[in-house]
């Protein structure tokens, strides 16, 4: 199974949890399952179909809009990082 | 990368002496010393991450230092503010961290801006450095210093913190991305705590910050591969450092299109959020609510929730409790700050937990009374309160999208209020 690590901000939406197996073929899919999993995650990813665009999906180092997008293949160990948006610094 | 810095200070033999373990570095040298003196450097927060960066930059021989923050030493920024003290509590935080760098380094140049960073002043107060450090804490600032940078041609080294976890890149459009290639767009208005509310390990802000000090100094003498392109995320429970790549979008809405053609915007209408996590009063916070953006579709209409909030003071919560009003009291914030300080008799649900509930029930996925929400009466009065009245605020507003018509009251400025006007014996945090 690949797995997907979800950054602070959202694991509110995970049970906390700061990864989740999930399966499937494509990014697209993983991200599916995940949201299977975690049904008040999906609107958090996606504005309808399209993901939105604070969120970025990560292979390894690479974004996935540079690959194929949410068609992208993974492997079946593949490592997946939702990378967050945070703001804190100065306070 | 060549040298940004391309000037050459004059060092004195007392310089010469101080900054000797720099000098015997073959890559540094008395050369890389000299561009350290003629460079200078803007930090825009003097805070978490400004306190380590203007310490270490001052210690390390930058020539001239400018601070820009608005606020001023409280007790509860010591935590991870090393530039501030307890003898400078109370003090602007532009002072007090002048005072300590001054005896650190008093052959550089201090330039103190006791104001906020707008669209209307970025250009100018920008202008003079050569490297922009970003040690903000809020979305709409980091926008304006992104746009801001990329509109004068300036690196901006970027840091950022959350609890455990932090990220540093350097956004430089001239040599690749800039922050909106990576973040086009901020998140809806709520999903993204910041550090009053959600926490940050105090040590967390000294690594991310003397790692943007680190890129500055590389940035200015021109040693090394800066983080061009690339982004650092370091967990600390993990005590991970995971690089990622960040790629130039050449249809980036600003780095994109000339340089001279980028235009500052109103950055807390485009981020739908105040650009401080200052305690404002409850009614203030409201004023700039969510701008019903697209983005922010989760939250359904916001039309209702922008109708003013009724306030109800510490001073005459306190006089309704001893008249024996039979009241309902809603406590949102996290069960670890109900360990620090509580009122009797509050029904407790944190914030979050609210917030899942109402979208669960905007998506039809649950009715309210499959939710924490069933625990909050429709028919009665409630008075909700966190700790300076900002959460409460916009739980208030959450529950009037799902059909509250009650009177939801805001308690003024929150646990903290109760503490300073009714129970001074209460702990303030």
């Amino acid at each position: 199974m690949a797995n997907i690590t979800i950054p602070t901000p959202l694991r509110a939406y995970t049970n906390q949890q700061k990864a989740v197996d999930v399966s499937g073929a494509t990014v697209g899919q993983a991200i599916d399952d995940l949201t299977r999993q975690f049904p008040a995650l999906r609107d958090h990813l996606f504005n309808g179909v399209e993901l939105r665009r604070f969120v970025n999906i990560y292979i390894g180092e690479d974004d996935i809009r540079f690959l194929s997008g949410l068609e992208t293949e993974i492997s079946e160990r593949e490592s997946l990082r939702i990378i967050p948006t945070v703001a804190g610094g100065k306070a | 990368m060549q040298p940004l810095v391309q000037k050459f200070g004059e060092l004195s033999n007392s310089e010469i002496a101080r900054y000797g373990r720099h000098l015997i570095m073959p890559e540094f040298g008395i050369e890389g010393q000299r561009r350290m003196k003629a460079a200078s450097v803007l930090i825009i927060g003097t805070g978490g991450l400004g306190s380590p960066v203007a310490l270490y930059l001052a210690a390390a021989g930058v020539g001239r230092i400018g601070l820009v923050d608005y606020d001023v030493v409280d007790e509860s920024n010591l935590q991870r503010q090393i530039v501030h003290g307890i003898s400078t509590v109370g003090m602007l935080k532009v002072e007090s961290a002048a005072q300590r760098l001054r005896d650190l380094n008093p052959d550089i140049q201090l330039d103190l801006y006791n104001e906020p960073l707008t669209s209307d002043n970025a250009i100018e107060m920008m202008t003079p450095y050569d490297i922009i450090i970003d040690g903000t804490d809020n979305f709409p600032t980091r926008y304006l210093v992104n746009d801001a940078c990329v509109k004068l041609g300036k690196p901006n080294v970027y840091g950022s913190i959350l609890r455990f976890d932090g990220q540093l890149s350097v956004f430089y459009a001239k040599e690749g991305p800039c922050y909106r290639c990576m973040f086009p767009e901020p998140p809806p208005p709520g999903l993204v705590p910041n550090c009053a509310e959600a926490g940050v390990l105090g040590v967390l802000p000294g690594i991310i910050g003397t790692m943007q000090a680190t890129e500055a100094i590389k940035l200015i003498t021109g040693i090394g591969e800066p983080m061009v392109g690339r982004m650092i995320l370091y967990d600390a429970l993990e005590m991970s450092f995971t690089p990622i790549k960040i790629r130039k979008d050449v249809h980036c809405p600003v780095c994109g299109i000339p340089a001279e053609q980028v235009v500052l915007i109103d950055y807390e209408a485009f981020c739908g959020v105040p650009a401080h996590d200052h305690s404002t009063p409850a009614g203030q916070a409201a004023t700039i609510s969510a701008n019903g953006k697209s983005h922010n579709g989760s939250h359904g209409d916001v039309s209702n929730a922008s109708a003013p909030i009724p306030q109800i003071t510490a001073v005459d919560l306190k006089q309704r409790i001893d008249a024996g009003d039979n009241l309902y009291i809603l406590d949102v914030r996290n069960p670890e700050e109900w360990a620090i300080s509580a009122l009797e008799d509050t029904v407790k649900i944190p914030k979050p937990d609210i917030v899942l509930a109402v979208e669960d029930v905007l998506s039809k996925r649950k009715t309210a009374e499959q939710t924490v929400l069933a625990e909050i009466p429709r028919d009665r009065e409630v008075i909700v309160h966190c700790r300076s009245g900002i959460r409460s605020t916009d739980v208030i507003k959450l529950l009037r999208q799902v059909g509250y018509e009650n009177v939801l009251v805001n308690l003024e400025g929150g646990i903290l209020a109760w503490a300073k006007y009714v129970d001074t014996t209460m702990p303030s945090y």
